[in-house]
């Protein structure tokens, strides 16, 4: 039933995470050196990133040293366990880390003491669906520290912004959440966003959109037409790749919804740097594949 | 491509410009949150003979422990500006000719690089295997018990380590110039 092996299949799930960029995200940078042109130093920024990808990729050695926070999104069928499938993967995640797949990354907030296997209080996260039909499917994403100290959130109206509750205010409100973060956030970045919802479902949706696939196409077409405006702005603001100036600050933007009350008006803004790193793997009657 | 072999002097220092691509060789210390706060509430007793003339990189590395010899598997650069309240006054206590990081640092930082003759350089941030290839050994490390991992202060021996002079001892930094621009366009498509 793929019960007895499932911490090993968590593991090998968390080693293609960290070491192999997704063929999306490679897609999305070679865009990018073909817009900043041979010979720019933008250009040969971003081919640094894909030769460091390359030799990850060939070594099983993360592409980031920061191998982030492990964010599980689960679709769990009548077959499995919730408590099962939790602890394989926080017995995976301790694995990982032994194997230097991932750095230890788990800080007690009050002690600041490491617990050196990437475990701890609502580490790793997980978010659980249910499915009706018997299987699994989870989803990875290692997301780093650093473009998650970019991230924002606004409340609309936004006097500073003049951004009003509607989706020119939402634009702007990423143009500004983009301008800031600047380099930080190891730029050219990927930007998930979230229309409404409270505080803590806005975020929630707005990394959910890492979950897309960079090519796909919004199904609301009003956000899918502000997906590709604000992706043509976001690249004119100059940040470039790293920061140090270009045509390519963003891979690709992708907005989700949730409704609100009618009080709140949230814009909820995360990043995530080009060391996206995101994997997925079904298991089904036993078997096992990664799509 | 400069070639920098540490330990270096301030005059070589006062030599590159902002935007020059420098290759680094010789022994460096690692060094973020914790140890920055550590320099400056101590006096560096392990630290401070190599870090004359030196160079400190904000980095927390993924290590591997092979016997008793420790190897950095993936090793790019942290975010600089959380060290801006520290870093100046780390340049001028243990006469630290360059930081590498990434993201730039502050006014503070770039007045304390042109009065003692030192630079701030930025490695590409993510590309941590790349980087961990040029580390080529570990020397020594302190705090690992009590910082933990990614915040000890590793002292690696580095050959040709490629970074970029973002901040020089001339006054300029390039992520000041990358801000005013961006800031003009970010005001042009936000119509204000
Ligand atoms: S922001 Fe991303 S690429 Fe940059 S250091 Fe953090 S995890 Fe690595």
């Amino acid at each position: 039933m793929g019960h007895e092996r499932l911490a090993e299949h968590f593991l090998d799930l968390i080693r293609r995470a960290s070491t192999i960029l997704p063929p999306d995200v490679e897609e999305a940078i070679k865009k990018g050196i073909a817009n900043e042109g041979e010979g720019s130093g933008a250009a040969s920024t971003l081919k640094l990133l894909l030769e460091n990808s390359r030799q990850a990729e060939e070594g099983s050695t993360p592409i980031c040293q920061d191998t982030g926070s492990l964010l599980f999104f689960v679709e769990i069928g009548p077959d499995f366990r919730q408590k099962e499938v939790e602890e394989a993967a926080r017995k995976a995640s301790a694995e990982a880390t032994a194997k230097y797949y991932l750095r230890p990354n788990a800080v007690d907030a009050v002690t600041g003491k490491n617990s050196g296997d990437n475990t701890g209080l609502g580490m790793p996260y997980f978010h659980f669906d249910q499915m009706d039909e018997d299987g699994l499917k989870v989803r990875l994403l290692l997301k780093g520290g650093g473009s998650e100290n970019v991230g924002a959130q606004y409340k609309l109206p936004d006097g500073k912004l003049k951004a009003g509750r509607d989706l020119d205010g939402v634009r702007k409100c990423v143009l500004d959440a983009v301008f800031n973060a600047q380099g930080k956030g190891c730029a050219p970045g990927v930007i998930g966003v979230c229309v409404g919802g409270d505080r803590g479902a806005g975020f929630a949706c707005s990394k959910q959109q890492f979950l897309r696939d960079l090519g796909d196409t919004n199904p609301d077409p009003a956000l899918a037409d502000l997906e590709d405006r604000l992706f043509t702005e976001l690249n004119q603001l100059g940040v470039g790749p790293s920061g140090f100036g270009g045509k390519t600050t963003v891979l690709g933007v992708k907005i989700g919804k949730r409704h609100r009350v009618p009080a709140c008006f949230f814009v909820s803004v995360s990043y995530v740097c080009w060391a996206y790193r995101k994997a997925s793997m079904t298991i089904k009657g036993g078997e096992v594949s990664h799509d | 491509m400069t070639e920098i072999k540490l330990p270096v002097s301030a005059d070589e220092i006062r030599k590159l410009k902002a935007g020059d691509e420098v290759s680094i060789t010789g022994v460096m210390i690692t060094a973020r949150d914790a140890a920055h706060k550590y320099l400056i509430e101590t006096d560096g007793p392990e630290v401070k003979e190599i870090l004359k003339d030196s160079m400190i990189y904000h980095c927390g590395p993924v290590v591997k422990k092979e016997g008793d010899v420790y190897s950095f598997v993936a090793a790019g650069p942290t975010t600089s500006i959380r060290e801006e309240p520290y870093e100046a006054d780390v340049i001028d206590r243990y006469g630290v000719r360059g930081v590498i990081g990434k993201g730039g640092m502050g006014a503070k930082t770039l007045e304390a690089c042109g009065k003692h003759g030192s630079v701030y350089l930025s490695a590409v941030g993510g590309i941590a295997t790349t980087l961990a290839r040029s580390v080529v050994e570990v020397l020594d490390v302190h705090k690992l018990e009590e910082f933990g991992v990614p915040e000890a202060m590793w002292v690696i021996r580095v050959e040709n380590f490629p970074a970029v002079v973002t901040m020089d001892s001339h006054g300029k930094s390039i992520h000041d110039d990358v801000a005013k621009q961006s800031r003009e366009n970010y005001e042009r498509l936000l119509g204000t």
